[in-house]
This record gives C-alpha cells, structure tokens and sequence, in this order.
C-alpha cells in the first residue's frame, strides 16, 4: 500500500474509533462502549505479544504473566489506598519490566520449544503463586473498589476509559511503528532472519533480545492495568496458561509481525465470539472453523492479506 | 612483520576426538595466509576457536598481544576478528543494501549505539552510503535493491564477504569461500581476495589448491588437528610429508 494512501486510512479508522462512543450512545447501545473498551485492551495485549513474537522472533508462551501483574499491581495498590493511575500505572509498568527482565534474563539463555516452555513455566509460577496468597484473594480474585484516578479526567465514566485505552493504543501503534524501523529495529529484523549472522557481525544478541522482550513485556502490563479498571477485578484467568494461548492465538489469527496484526487479530477473535455468542452455545466450534480458514488460506494471518511486513 | 594472531597448543576435543590437538599458529599483519589440510583435519574446529563460536579446551590465542582466549564472539568483533561461514549466513528476507547497512551499523565504537529507537535507519545516509560502496567492491552495486534471498549462490558468498568487510576487520577468516561456486565465480572471488592483500590480514580455509597456492602468502598445513608446517607456497608444494599427507593423488 501507497504511504499517503495508508496514511489517510488509518487517519479515517482513527477518526472512527474516536466518535464510535458517540454513536453508540446516540443509538443508547451504551454496553458497547465496555466492550470496545475491553477490545481496545486486548488489542494492546495483542499488539505488545506482537513485537516479542513478530519483530523480535520470540515466541513467548507466558505474556499472561505481564498482562496480569499489570492487573494485579494496580489492585494491590488499590487495597493499599493508592488511587491515582497517575501513580499506580507507571508503578505496574514498573513492576512488570522488572519481572520481565527477570524473566528475560533467564529465559533468552534458551532457543525455540524451550524458550517456549521456560516462559510459559516462569507465568505458571506467577499464576499460583497469586492464587495462593490470601491478600491476593485467592482464586477469586482482587476486586478493585473504584477506578483509577486519572485527573483531571474521570475514568468512572465508561467514554473516558475508552478514549483513555485508545490514546494508548494509538500512542503505542506509533511509537513501535518507529522502533521497527529504527536501528535497533532493523537489528531485531536481523536477528529474526539470522542470529548466527547478527552474533557474527558482532551485535550483542543477548542484550537486544532482552531489551526488546522487556518492552513488549511492559506494554502487555499497561493492557492488564487497563483491563482491571474495566474489569473492576484483577482475576487469576488473566495469569493462567490459556490466557498466554488466546493472547497468541490473536497475534497468529492477525499476523505475525504484522503492524495491525495484534489489533486485527484481537477484534476479530473477541468480535466473533461476541457474535457468534447471540446464536449459539457452540460458539467455539465456529470460531475453531474460522481460524481453519484463515491457517489455510490466509497463513501469514490476516493483515498479511492487506499489509506489508515490518 | 608484525604477528597479529597466534594460537599457542590450543586444544578442543569432541567427545573422543582432538579436533584440535595443540595447534600453534602464527599469521602475520597484512598477510594472506591459506590453511589447509585433508578433510576432518580440523580447519573449520580452528576457525571457530579464533572466531570465539567455540571456546578452546585449553591452550592460548593471542591477538595484537591481547590474550583473548576468554573472550567471547562478539567481544572479538569489536577487537577486529571477523569470519565468514562454510554455509552461507545472510539475511535472507532483506534488501543486500540492508544486509550491509546492517553490518556497518555493527560498528558501535564508530556509529554509537544499536539501541536507538526513534530516528529510522534509513534516514541516516551517511551508513547507507557506505554500505553501497562495500557491495561495488564486491562488484553488487547494481544488486543492490533485492532480496538477498533472490541472488545467486556465487552473488550471495560476495555478498557475506562485502558484509564482513563492512565490520572493517583486522583479521578476516574466510571458511572455504568458493564451497559450491563455479570456475567463473571462483575466479570473481579469488581476484576480491587477492585484492585485500595488504589492506587486510586474511585466514583462509579452502580446498582448491590451485587457488590456494596462487592466492596465499603463506601456508599452514593442518593434519590431524596440528600444524605440520608453515611456509611459502612453493616450499609447502614441493615439501615431502605434505604430499604424502595430504595432496597425495592429487599431486602424484
């Protein structure tokens, strides 16, 4: 696609999802606001999943670990009196980048299905670990009494949250736009063709991997922040195996290392089961038909029907 | 001369087997120097040892009278080793511009930092500028814009060496550069080599004698994962045990 052509496009979509609040309260489909919200957040998940998996060539099997203490990082504070997003947001961004370079340090020293294993065996840990700390709440969960603060806006109300999480998933999209076609961008693309090559030309490998789990780790914290305040809970699920697979499953179904592809696969997978979920009981059964298709004839993912790969 | 490299009883076994069984090597500054020996004498072992893709069992690597034998791979880029492989590594799915861009952005002492994360890359001319000059010295400038991918074999081997001579070496080790080339290729890339001598001190593995003793100015002959001997070419040619040892029918 022609760069002005794609730029006025994606001028338009932005456009679009600012006013779609409007409409849908003018149409007083008010719930709708919560669940483009909710799409949004796992659009950012997604998208953060994106840049280990797509642009980095990490295929880590353990983001529900970041997704979920961003989540939980800002109910703990919550239960400890900190209101303030302004405070407890960067504090789970804080927190999140910490594990991940924990996390990251030991995992990276592994390739391929161990890398896999080790990052979904370091997010298990975390899982019970939560689940059986009594101030975590257990298997219930954290409820969170109110939203975070976020003056001068006010993110109880549901319009505000929305154009919060989309402000930050634009300002995202944007700034990894311009990592990828940076110097370390073009290093990380590098890396994903051809390690060996990279360690040959003398980069430091390790320290570039890390560095870019680490980002991608502490976006995918901001997505759970957000998902609590939506939520109004920090739920064990959101730390659990399956969530890492639905996470992947959303980048693979959009595109892998796509720059859409987190966002795409996200909607389309939430929308259908939204969709599909007014028919039938069955819903899963459909959705596994659709994601057939689309690894049959679309295997680079959606966005690759469309877009160019970063 | 000046001795840039020496490898002093260096030592690396797989198992039972002594690839490297006490190697002693010494290649001077701004020499071309051809290593050569029977197969599974233990020249790629060597290689990877001086490169730092193996770490040695024991034994010492000296390089410009720093022992770097601890040192890993990429810690010996930045002193100035750099290799080329047997099996080709580039990047398949880049432009060869990129490919070299890439290679001269590794220079960090000179270009700053990989972990820039805004400007874009392409917008920084002056690397990219450079890295066109190193594929028309390997004769792809015209390549340019493809994809790596899309090249011929002998196209892509010019390409590796145009990348690792973007990383501006001291010492470049080139692991069987011609491997899968044909007569016309070989040829392109043994006049490239001849055309380092004295701008680069160059180890080099390769198995086509008559290139080898038209190319090096020295030559070692490994057997058996030792060094028999080291000498001019001509010496090395009409030397006894060397055609016994190693160009045995191929000479007789």
């Amino acid at each position: 696609m022609k760069r002005s052509r794609r730029i006025v496009l994606e001028a338009c979509l932005l456009l679009a999802a600012i006013v779609l609040p409007l409409i849908l309260q003018a149409l007083g489909e008010d719930f709708y606001i919560s669940f483009a919200t909710r799409l949004l957040i796992f659009a950012l998940a997604a998208t953060s999943l994106n840049f280990i998996v797509g642009y980095g060539g990490m295929v880590a099997f353990g983001h529900a670990a970041f997704f979920g203490l961003g989540a939980y990082v800002v109910a703990f504070l919550m239960v400890a009196g900190v209101t303030s997003a302004w405070i407890a947001w960067p504090v789970a961004l804080g927190v999140t980048a910490l594990a991940a370079i924990v996390i990251g340090a030991i995992s990276l020293r592994t390739r391929g299905v161990y890398f896999i294993m080790i990052t979904l065996a370091f997010a298990q840990m975390i899982y019970y670990s939560i689940i059986s700390l009594q101030v975590a709440g257990g298997d219930d969960g954290l409820p969170l009494i109110q939203r975070s603060t976020l003056s001068p806006f006010d993110l109880a109300d549901d319009t505000t949250l929305y154009w919060t999480t989309l402000s930050l998933l634009a300002a995202c999209l944007h700034a990894l736009q311009h990592i990828s076609h940076s110097r370390f961008g073009r290093a990380l693309a590098g890396l994903r063709q051809n390690e060996v090559r990279m360690e040959a030309l003398g980069y430091p490998v390790f320290r570039l991997k890390l560095v870019c789990f680490v980002v991608g780790s502490t976006i995918g914290g901001l997505a759970g922040a957000l998902l609590a305040n939506q939520n109004g809970l920090a739920s064990p699920s959101l730390l659990y195996w399956t969530q890492s697979g639905m996470l992947l499953v959303m980048v693979i179904l959009g595109g892998v290392g796509y720059r859409y592809g987190g966002v795409v696969g996200a909607i389309t997978l939430l929308g259908l089961e939204e969709v599909l979920g007014r028919f039938t009981e069955y819903s899963h059964f459909f959705i596994g038909l659709v994601l057939l298709a689309i690894a049959l004839f679309s295997p680079g993912g959606l966005a690759s029907l469309r877009g160019q790969r970063q | 001369m000046i001795t840039l490299l020496q490898t002093i009883d260096l030592k690396r076994h797989f198992g039972g087997l002594w690839a490297s069984n006490g190697v002693d090597l010494s290649v001077e500054s701004g020499e071309i120097h051809a290593l050569i020996g029977p197969n599974g004498a233990g020249k790629t072992t060597l290689i990877h040892l001086i490169s730092g893709t193996l770490q040695p069992d024991a034994g010492q690597l000296v390089f410009d009278g720093h022992d770097i034998s601890r040192q890993n791979m990429h810690q010996r880029v930045a002193l100035g080793i750099t290799r080329s492989y047997q099996i080709t590594q580039i990047f398949p799915q880049l432009s060869l511009l990129e490919n070299v861009r890439l290679a001269v952005q590794a220079r960090q002492h000179e270009w700053g930092s990989s972990f820039r994360f805004w400007r874009p890359a392409s917008a920084e001319f002056s690397m990219i500028e450079e890295a066109e000059e190193w594929l028309g010295r390997v004769g792809l400038a015209e390549a340019a814009g493809q994809l790596a991918c899309n090249v011929s074999h002998g196209e892509r081997r010019a390409l590796e060496l145009a990348m690792a001579l973007a990383t501006k070496p001291r010492l470049l080790l080139l692991d069987e550069p011609m491997a899968g080339m044909g007569p016309e290729e070989s040829e392109h890339m043994a006049a490239l080599i001849s055309s380092l001598r004295g701008e680069r001190t160059v180890l080099l593995v390769e198995h086509d004698l008559d290139i080898v003793f038209r190319l090096a100015d020295r030559i070692s002959v490994l057997v058996a994962g030792r060094v028999l001997l080291t000498d001019i070419p001509t010496i090395v040619r009409a030397h006894p045990e060397v055609r016994q040892a190693y160009l045995g029918d191929e000479v007789a």
